[in-house]
């Protein structure tokens, strides 16, 4: 605080405290809607006293949704995308602001590009490459003749399939497929003074040296903080897993959201629903919570 | 915005890249590419191949008054729900980096939101609010008939917007704040000395200082507009009532997987694809020209 002012100051206390009611209220009413039974919880108004069946109303959702093996699958699945994101990202970045090559800008914005066109938009071909991921070079071969010449030398049919439906990688890989890891990376790369890399060139360090030694370093706060939103993004995926997982074994927490929704015409078991929500939505909160640090830290700009 | 010094070696520049550039090829570019060739072909009924049949489901579509209802649906979406959840966020980021006593709490708590999964929220704002339970039924009691997003397009669209706003207030606000806090406190207190008061500071230094987060967020926000609505819509109104929150996405979604019309979901992928492009290029001329890199 540099001044006194008192008249701001209550309006600035008020405003956030409208703001933290509406951004705490929804968490509020879902927990204690959790806590009624079938009667209490559709009346009008909704008594906002927690009610005493939070534990019944917890295990029926847990069991009619079959919860645990999906968290798990919602885990594995999250962990892979910030791993894959924070990893490929950064050498991305690191070829595009370091150094320059002919077509670095037509790299720069084919990758761009995929940063506007979320995989939602063109969700029914890639579920197509994903049935057969490497239909693509298949393709190429058969198209530029090359599986012809292949078979003329070798005697080998070149049939390339690899089939990715129900699986980790078919549920990771596409994910990891943009560029909103890069991007980040990039805006972050571009304010590393030019001193740094002017010093480690002098020094005789090579790209290598100078990304490994220097750079990543420098970028940790960055990598933690891009970990934490794509874990965030990838267990809140929700079309994707929908259409790749077919197979009850790898379905994901969140699509199975909807078998909670209360069927019209039957009683609206909303309490039951409610629970499952506070159940799917803690994990990513507890990830919230804990590495605010780190959202914030990370994406500071380098100086203060 | 360019490097002075970079590395002359420019083979290896090239290999860091090629992880990246294999998925894309990979998962984006071929899969966007077969959206173009499903787009300009259609299906035969019985197998056997893809028959040519040029721009005829662009036409069909672009003909089609549910489609064109569609498009309105989501700008009228993208703008509102960006435009509400950016101006909230800013405001709260602005006022919690006054640093006053407490603040730590909201700096905390305003981004919970943003953990949530779109559809968890929506099925909470659902039951929110639901006509027959929950709080609106209350407005409900007092006005009879006054709020039903299962017969009202127009509640059902607000219904929607507010769900996805409260996340992405939640988003934005970490990024302001972060922004806000990435100035140096010896600027603010430098202007004060000058006698510049809070808001002349806001908009002379502590703005101008933030433009690239503003940039970054509003790229971000219209598209996830685009994309994270999908779960929204699916748990809150399945595109209902008489389509009035048929989002393109989830258009795409119910011809295609559902009416399995591959050639005309290929079309509108198509559609929305130059649609968000353009929108991004636009972005890119206009608004990052004013945007101050440090």
């Amino acid at each position: 605080m540099v001044e006194r002012t008192p008249f701001l100051n209550f309006f600035t206390h008020l405003i956030l405290f409208v703001g933290f009611v509406f951004c705490v209220a929804p968490f509020a009413i879902v927990a204690v809607a959790a806590s009624h039974n079938l009667k209490d919880v559709n009346d009008v108004p909704m008594s906002l006293l927690p009610g005493s069946d939070f534990w019944v109303n917890i295990k029926t959702a847990w069991v009619t949704a079959d919860l645990g093996p999906k968290l798990l699958n919602s885990f594995i699945m999250a962990f892979g995308v910030a791993a894959g994101k924070v990893i490929i990202s950064a050498l991305t970045a690191f070829s595009i602001v370091y150094f320059r090559y002919p077509g670095r800008m037509l790299i720069f914005w084919l990758i761009f590009i995929t940063l506007m066109l979320p995989l939602e938009v063109r969700i029914v071909p890639t579920y197509a490459v994903v049935a057969n991921v490497l239909e693509p070079y298949q393709t190429i071969l058969d198209l530029t003749g090359l599986s012809w010449l292949i078979e003329k030398v070798s005697g080998v049919r070149v049939a390339l399939s690899l089939g990715l439906l129900n699986s980790y990688s078919g549920l990771i890989l596409p994910l990891v497929a943009t560029a909103t890891g890069t991007f980040l990376y990039r805006q972050f790369f571009l304010t590393v003074p030019d001193e740094l890399t002017e010093a480690a060139r002098m020094d005789g360090a090579g790209p290598l040296r100078f990304f490994i030694d220097v750079l990543l370093p420098l970028s940790r706060n960055n990598m933690a903080a891009l970990g934490t939103i794509m874990f965030l993004w990838a267990w809140n995926q929700y079309l994707w897993p929908l259409l790749i997982t077919t197979d009850q074994s790898h379905a994901m927490a969140v699509t199975e959201l909807k078998q909670l929704i209360p069927n019209v015409g039957g009683a609206p078991e909303w309490h039951i629903a409610m629970a499952g929500t506070l159940i799917i939505m803690l994990p990513p909160m507890i990830v919230v919570v804990l590495m605010q640090r780190w959202f914030v830290r990370g994406l500071i700009a380098t100086e203060k | 915005m360019e490097k002075r010094v970079t590395f002359s070696r420019w083979t290896i520049g090239i290999l860091f890249a090629v992880p990246q550039l294999f998925l894309i090829f990979t998962f984006f570019y071929w899969p966007a590419g077969q959206a173009v060739y499903w787009s300009l072909t259609l299906q035969q009924p019985w197998g056997g191949g893809n028959i040519w049949v040029g721009l005829d489901n662009f036409r069909s579509i672009l003909s089609n008054a549910d489609y064109w209802n569609s498009i309105t649906a989501s700008l009228i979406f993208a703008a509102i729900s960006t435009g509400l959840a950016m101006f909230i966020a800013l405001v709260l980021a602005a006022l919690t980096d006054r640093q006053l006593a407490g603040s730590w709490l909201y700096r905390v708590v305003l981004i919970w939101p943003y953990g949530i999964a779109a559809p968890a929220l929506a099925l909470a704002f659902r039951f929110i609010l639901a006509p027959e339970a929950g709080f609106m039924a209350v407005v409900n009691q007092v006005w009879p008939g006054f709020w039903d997003p299962g017969l009202d397009g127009t509640d059902a669209m607000a219904s929607i917007i507010v769900a996805f706003s409260w996340k992405y207030v939640g988003y934005n606000f970490i990024f302001f704040l972060a922004a806000f806090q990435a100035i140096p406190r010896s600027l603010i207190e430098a202007a004060a000395m000058d006698g510049s008061g809070v808001l002349r500071r806001f908009w002379d230094i502590q703005f101008p200082l933030i433009t690239p987060t503003i940039f970054f967020l509003l790229v971000i926000n219209i598209t996830e507009s685009f994309q994270d609505s999908f779960g929204i819509v699916d748990i809150m109104t399945s595109g209902g009532p008489a389509n009035a929150t048929n989002l393109m996405v989830y258009k795409i979604y119910s011809d295609g997987f559902k009416g399995l019309d591959y050639s005309g979901a290929a079309a509108q992928s198509i559609i929305l694809m130059v649609l968000i492009v353009a929108l991004t290029i636009v972005q890119f001329r206009f608004i990052e020209r004013r945007v101050h890199y440090r």
